[in-house]
């Protein structure tokens, strides 16, 4: 333990492990960084039962709002409520000014790029990305081949998930990034849990998401629909997100609707009403490509709406986000994203990347097969957490049934060094103890480039888990992007 | 508003309306069964049974705290409270957005409420107080929903569902009584028969109201007056469908391209059937007829709700 703590403090951090590690609140000697003082002495001096006493209460408040996410797999107690720490990330202006700029950058070239890749091709002709790794992805849309996008945006809403401490981002969500609601309820209740603390750090606020995102995507509406009639689209109440699709379509006041909901005629598509058909004219998409119209994707779906895309090809309604910008978000496409920003843009990337081996390059699959206990692969096209080898945490026999599909598939698969994900100090039970977190900021991209100054914090609660999704028993935390 | 979003309010709507009669209904008969009346237990339960629509599975088996916990907190019978309340959530869980975040706590807290670990031993220790408090939450729910829900289209279909599965459900009731209604010993002293009359009022919280209406003076033909035939107390059959019809209108006027005309026409007959007809013209003639032809146009309505509102066909919306 550090010889300049108070007291309090280190009874608060008890045995507080220091590692390697990049720790959000303190210093590798123990010190609590400058811009967490302020939190570390209001704990110090908050009596044990009284912390206990907020925590249940804002336990409370999450389960009567009824803030539940649903698990795949299980028969009982399929919803659950998304676990959270009461504990606020702490961001400083300087560093969110680095990653607003970063991110603004990363989106505005991944744009580019799919509008580039779905026209002229330039950067595939100029060699910088091997045409092979575009076309053989398997989320892209031949469909959406020389089709005019409105206003040019593929990416209207995107969550990037980055590590802090040292800088790099983990992965871009251009599909359906979920997780927005979490941060705006976790923002609540925390501001009734400690509305002292809240104040005098200054938090710039989060609130007026919903207000954008209803901003961008009237946008983004078709030429000649002044008043235009914006839906979110969800898969219905099995979905794991499904609290976020009725809470985003609340907040927004918007109709959420869901595929059997919908009809086209004549290439417009309509939403069943009590009154009779209503023209719908964009739609905030959270199901996936494949099952948003059967006729043109999967033909076993129910969930989407046949004629959708014929509709939206003629330009009579907008999808947001558009079909096939899963391409960009693809693991090994992710590689290129600096290549991206320098042909595009001409700059140098802000926010750099993981270090990634390609394993459909011979000598780095060599690399990657005869290091796979120190490293993580990745299914290229999966995300959630799902199809993940974590090489230090793994057995044997799960190194070889990787190796195996590596070798039948190489395409498939991306590796990287594991990481020192940043840690942030958790209440577990009654004391601090470090868990692993990232950050997911939100994007929305409309007429510009939106973020709004905070995000998900996601926690990998269990102790030494890298894994922060909340399928995996991820939790989450408010995050605090301060004034100054 | 979105058919889907209509039809599942209405639903919740429905399900709470009926979790509230089967509580009442419990709460009465079982402290009827307390009086050493000549009528046994046995007749009771069953009676209450056939009011609430015969659901199986609840034969008479001599445990009345088993039977009761069973119609209180099974979830596989459509007349028990926790099955009707899981219902309600569920319908209200998949129109989150369109019903108000104090609604969806107040339901969310009953339904935990039913489903939590205490709530069975609760019951054991004072079965009037368990039933009271669910009673509360949906009362407290209604109370919510009027006072922080848009009274648009949605409101008018929460009105719609509980007025209908009222109106049905009343009339069931009266049907089923009937025949105990005018028995010769009317004008018995022992009080048995008064309790008994009474008991019929307060399944439908209606003892009090009527008093008002016709003091302490209570008499069968006057109890079928009430329940039938009153213009302003919210249980009875005239004034369910006074509101069924003003639910419509408000409906159509909010938007309404296409005129239901048909459902107006059902609705309007029914209207006229209780408000011109005096209590004496029923009395003479078929007092079940007269109600089982309510409880016919009653699942009339609803089927031409569902064809005008929800699954009407696209052909005929594009035609107007």
């Amino acid at each position: 333990m550090s010889a300049g703590l108070p007291v309090e403090m280190e009874t608060l951090f008890g045995d507080y492990p220091l590692d390697q590690a990049f720790d959000e609140m303190r210093e590798r000697g123990g010190d609590v960084r400058p811009h967490y003082k302020a939190l570390a002495e209001m704990l110090a001096q908050l009596p044990e039962e009284e912390l206990l006493r907020r925590k249940q209460s804002a336990d409370l408040s999450f389960l009567t709002q009824g803030i539940t996410f649903t698990v795949y797999g299980r028969d009982e107690g399929t919803e659950r409520i998304f676990p959270y720490d009461l504990l606020p990330r702490l961001i400083t202006a300087a560093e969110w000014d680095r990653i607003e700029r970063g991110l603004t950058q990363r989106i505005t070239a991944l744009n580019m790029f799919l509008r580039d890749v779905y026209s002229d091709a330039k950067i595939l002709n100029d060699r910088v990305i091997p045409r092979e790794l575009v076309y053989s992805c398997k989320h892209y849309r031949r469909q959406m081949r020389g089709l005019q996008v409105p206003r040019n945006v593929y990416i209207a809403v995107v969550g990037s998930d980055l590590n802090t401490g040292e800088y790099v981002v983990l992965e871009d969500n251009l599909r359906v990034p979920s997780g927005v609601s979490y941060m705006l309820t976790n923002r609540r209740v925390m501001k009734r849990t400690f509305p002292q603390l809240f104040h005098s750090y200054g938090v710039r606020p989060i609130e007026h998401y919903p207000q954008l995102l209803l901003a961008t995507l009237r946008s983004l509406a078709p030429e000649g629909r002044p008043e235009p009639n914006i839906v979110l689209l969800t898969p219905g109440v099995f979905n794991s997100a499904y609290f976020e699709h009725t809470y985003l379509a609340r907040q927004m006041g918007i109709d959420l609707v869901e595929g059997r909901d919908l009809v086209t005629h004549d290439n417009i598509v309509y939403m069943r009403t009590t009154d009779g058909l209503k023209r719908v004219d964009v739609i905030y998409r959270r199901v996936d490509d494949d099952f948003s119209d059967p006729l043109i994707f999967r033909g076993d779906s129910i969930l989407g709406c046949g004629g959708l895309f014929n509709a939206y090809r003629a330009g009579n309604v907008t999808v947001t986000n558009a079909f096939g910008t899963g391409l960009a978000d693809d693991k090994a496409v992710y590689a290129y994203v600096p290549d991206m920003i320098r042909y595009y843009l001409g700059e140098d990337a802000i926010l750099p990347n993981v270090k990634t081996f390609l394993l459909g390059d011979d000598k780095e699959r060599k690399h990657v097969l005869a290091n796979l206990d120190k490293l993580v692969v990745k299914a290229v096209g999966e995300s959630g957490g799902y199809g993940m080898l974590i090489g230090p945490q793994s057995t044997a026999r799960q190194r070889e049934e990787f190796a195996r599909q590596i070798e039948a598939n190489p395409r498939n698969y991306i590796a990287q060094p594991t990481l020192d994900f940043s840690r942030a100090p958790c209440l577990i039970g009654n004391h601090l103890e470090p868990r692993h977190v990232d950050l997911r900021p939100y994007i929305l991209f409309g007429d510009k480039v939106n973020i709004v100054p905070g995000g998900l914090t996601r926690v990998a609660l269990e102790k030494g888990s890298l894994v922060v999704n909340s399928s995996q028993g991820g939790g989450s935390k408010d995050t605090w992007v301060l004034e100054e | 508003m979105l058919s889907r979003v209509a039809d599942s309010l209405y639903w919740m709507s429905r399900y709470l309306e009926r979790a509230e009669n089967t509580v009442r209904q419990l709460d009465v008969t079982m402290s009827l069964m307390l009086d050493t009346s000549d009528t046994s237990a046995e007749v009771r339960w069953q009676r209450m049974m056939a009011s609430l629509g015969k659901p199986p599975g609840m034969e008479w088996n001599d445990d009345l705290d088993a039977m009761a916990r069973m119609l209180v907190f099974d979830t596989l019978n459509h007349a028990a409270v926790t099955f009707c309340v899981n219902g309600a959530r569920e319908n209200a869980r998949q129109v989150r957005e369109e019903i108000s975040s104090e609604q969806w706590a107040r339901l969310n807290r009953l339904y935990h409420q039913m489903h939590s670990p205490h709530a069975q031993s609760q019951f054991r220790v004072n079965i009037n107080d368990a039933l009271a408090s669910v009673v509360d939450g949906i009362h407290l729910f209604k109370g919510v929903s009027d006072t922080t829900m848009i009274h648009g289209q949605g409101w008018q279909f929460i009105r719609l569902g509980r007025y209908l599965e009222r109106a049905y459900a009343t009339a069931t009731l009266l049907e089923v009584y009937q025949p105990d209604l005018f028995q010769p010993n009317e004008q018995d002293h022992s009080g048995y028969q008064y309790l008994e009359l009474v008991g019929l009022l307060r399944c439908c919280t209606s003892f009090e109201a009527y008093c008002q209406v016709y003091t302490a003076d209570i008499s069968s033909e006057q109890i079928l007056e009430f329940l039938l035939l009153n213009r302003d107390f919210p249980h009875a059959i005239r004034y369910t469908v006074d509101g069924m019809r003003d639910a419509i209108d408000s409906i159509q006027r909010s938007g309404g391209r296409r005129p239901p005309e048909e459902l107006i026409a059902v609705i309007g007959r029914l209207q006229a059937m209780l408000g011109y007809t005096t209590i004496q013209e029923i009395l003479a003639g078929d007092v079940a007829k007269f109600l089982h032809t309510i409880r016919e146009q009653c699942m009339r309505i609803h089927e031409l709700i569902y064809r005008y509102y929800v699954h009407y066909s696209i052909q005929s919306a594009l035609a107007t």
